[in-house]
C-alpha cells in the first residue's frame, strides 16, 4: 500500500501545536490549522470554536488537490501557496514540505505580507518537527501500535448500539 | 491511508463511494447522515451542480465509538461519478483505506458499472494500490427496480474475484448500513494486519 500511515506522538503535537500559536500570534490571524494532504485535521490554534474544522480540512485538501491538478495541466510541479480574499475574512493556504497543508484565516488586522512572511518561518519549524516524526514511526518497535491487538469482538461492538 | 494520533487517541480513516454516475453514491451517504445520531456525525458536505449531481465530492464524517482506548472515525467520501470528471475521481481517491463500489443492477447500465469499475481499478493502480488487496465492498443498488440485472450477472461480470457483497435500495436504506459496517471492519482489520507487520 502506498506511503506509510499518518502517526501523531504526543511529544510531536505539543511542539506543533507551540509552532502553531506562535504563528496565531505573531501573524495576527485568527485560527491556524494543520491538516493532512488527505484531508484529516493534525493540530489547531486560536478561536477555534467558532468554525466546523473537520469540513475546513477535508475542503481544504480537496482545494488543494484540485490546485495541484491544475498546476500538473500547466506544467507546474505544485502551486505551493493559495490565498482566498473575502470581504472581511481571508485564507491563506500553503503546503508544507509536500507533506501537510497549513491554513491562516485571518482579517484587517493583518495582511498578506506578514502573513506570508510568518507563515514562512513557521514551515521551516514544522518540517523539521515532521522529519524528526517520520524517523520516530520508522524506528518505532511494532508493540507500540494499539491496533496489533484488536479482535473481532472490539470491532463488532463498534456496532453494537 | 490512515491517521493514528497518539496524543488525543483517535485512529482516521477514509472510505470512498465509487460506482457510475445516478448509481446512488449520494444517496447511501444521505441515508447514514439522516440515520445516524447527532453526537456521532459532522456536517454533510455535498458539492455539487445546480441538477444535483456531483461535482467535485460529497465528505460525511463518522465517529463509531471506541477500540483499545482510540475513538475512531471514518471520513466518508463519494466521487462524482460522471465519465468525465475522471480527474477529480483520482484527486479523491488519493490516501484511501476502504472502498465501497455501488453498481447500478439496471441492465443498461451494465457497461456504465464495467467502465467504472476499471476506471476504479486504474485509478487506484495509479496511486499505487494492490486491487486485489485493498479493503473493498460491493453493493448492487437499485435492486427495487423492475429492469434490475439478476444477481448471478452482476456477480459474474462486476465481482468475479469475490469481494463482500450486498443487495441494496439505498433511498430506503437497504444494504446501507451492512454495506458500510463491512467496509468499516475491513479497514480494521487491514490496520491491524498493517500493525503487525510493520
Amino acid at each position: 500500500m502506498p506511503g506509510p500511515q499518518l502517526v501523531m506522538y504526543e511529544e510531536e503535537f505539543k511542539e506543533i501545536t507551540a509552532v502553531l500559536d506562535k504563528l496565531t500570534r505573531e501573524a495576527n490571524a485568527k485560527i491556524v490549522y494543520l491538516v493532512d494532504k488527505n484531508g484529516q485535521l493534525i493540530a489547531s490554534s486560536g478561536e477555534t470554536e467558532r468554525i466546523d474544522a473537520t469540513s475546513l480540512a477535508s475542503l481544504t485538501a480537496g482545494n488543494i488537490a484540485a490546485t495541484s491538478g491544475l498546476a500538473k495541466l500547466i506544467g507546474e510541479k505544485e502551486f505551493s501557496i493559495l490565498f482566498h480574499e473575502g470581504e472581511k475574512e481571508n485564507i491563506h493556504i500553503s503546503l508544507v514540505g509536500q507533506r501537510v497543508i497549513l491554513v491562516v484565516v485571518f482579517d484587517h488586522r493583518s495582511s498578506l505580507g506578514l502573513v506570508r512572511l510568518r507563515v514562512k518561518k513557521s514551515s521551516d519549524e514544522l518540517n523539521n518537527i515532521f522529519d524528526k516524526l517520520i524517523k520516530k514511526v520508522e524506528t518505532e518497535p511494532e508493540a507500540e501500535s494499539p491496533f496489533a491487538e484488536i479482535t473481532d469482538d472490539d470491532i463488532d461492538n463498534l456496532f453494537s448500539e | 491511508m490512515s491517521f493514528i494520533n497518539y496524543s488525543s487517541r483517535e485512529i482516521n480513516c477514509k472510505i470512498v463511494y465509487y460506482g457510475p454516475g445516478l448509481g446512488g453514491k449520494t444517496t447511501n451517504l444521505q441515508y447514514i447522515y439522516d440515520k445516524t445520531n447527532p453526537q456521532a456525525k459532522g456536517k454533510m458536505i455535498s458539492l455539487a451542480t445546480e441538477t444535483e449531481r456531483t461535482l467535485f465530492f460529497d465528505f460525511l464524517p463518522l465517529s463509531l465509538g471506541e477500540i483499545k482506548g482510540f475513538k475512531t472515525r471514518f471520513h466518508l467520501y463519494t466521487v462524482p461519478g460522471q465519465v468525465f470528471y475522471d480527474a477529480s475521481r483520482k484527486l479523491i481517491l488519493k490516501g484511501v483505506d476502504g472502498v465501497v463500489f455501488v453498481a447500478d443492477s439496471q441492465m443498461e447500465r451494465m457497461d456504465a458499472n464495467m467502465d467504472s469499475m476499471d476506471n476504479l481499478k486504474q485509478n487506484l493502480v495509479e496511486h499505487g494500490y494492490d486491487v486485489d488487496k485493498i479493503p473493498l465492498v460491493m453493493q448492487y443498488n437499485k435492486r427495487d427496480l423492475p429492469n434490475s440485472a439478476s444477481m448471478e450477472e452482476l456477480r459474474r461480470v462486476l465481482n468475479p474475484k469475490g469481494f463482500p457483497d450486498f443487495e441494496g435500495v439505498a433511498p430506503k436504506g437497504v444494504g446501507v448500513f451492512e454495506t458500510l459496517k463491512t467496509v468499516v471492519k475491513l479497514v480494521l482489520i487491514e490496520l491491524k494486519r498493517g500493525a503487525g507487520v510493520r
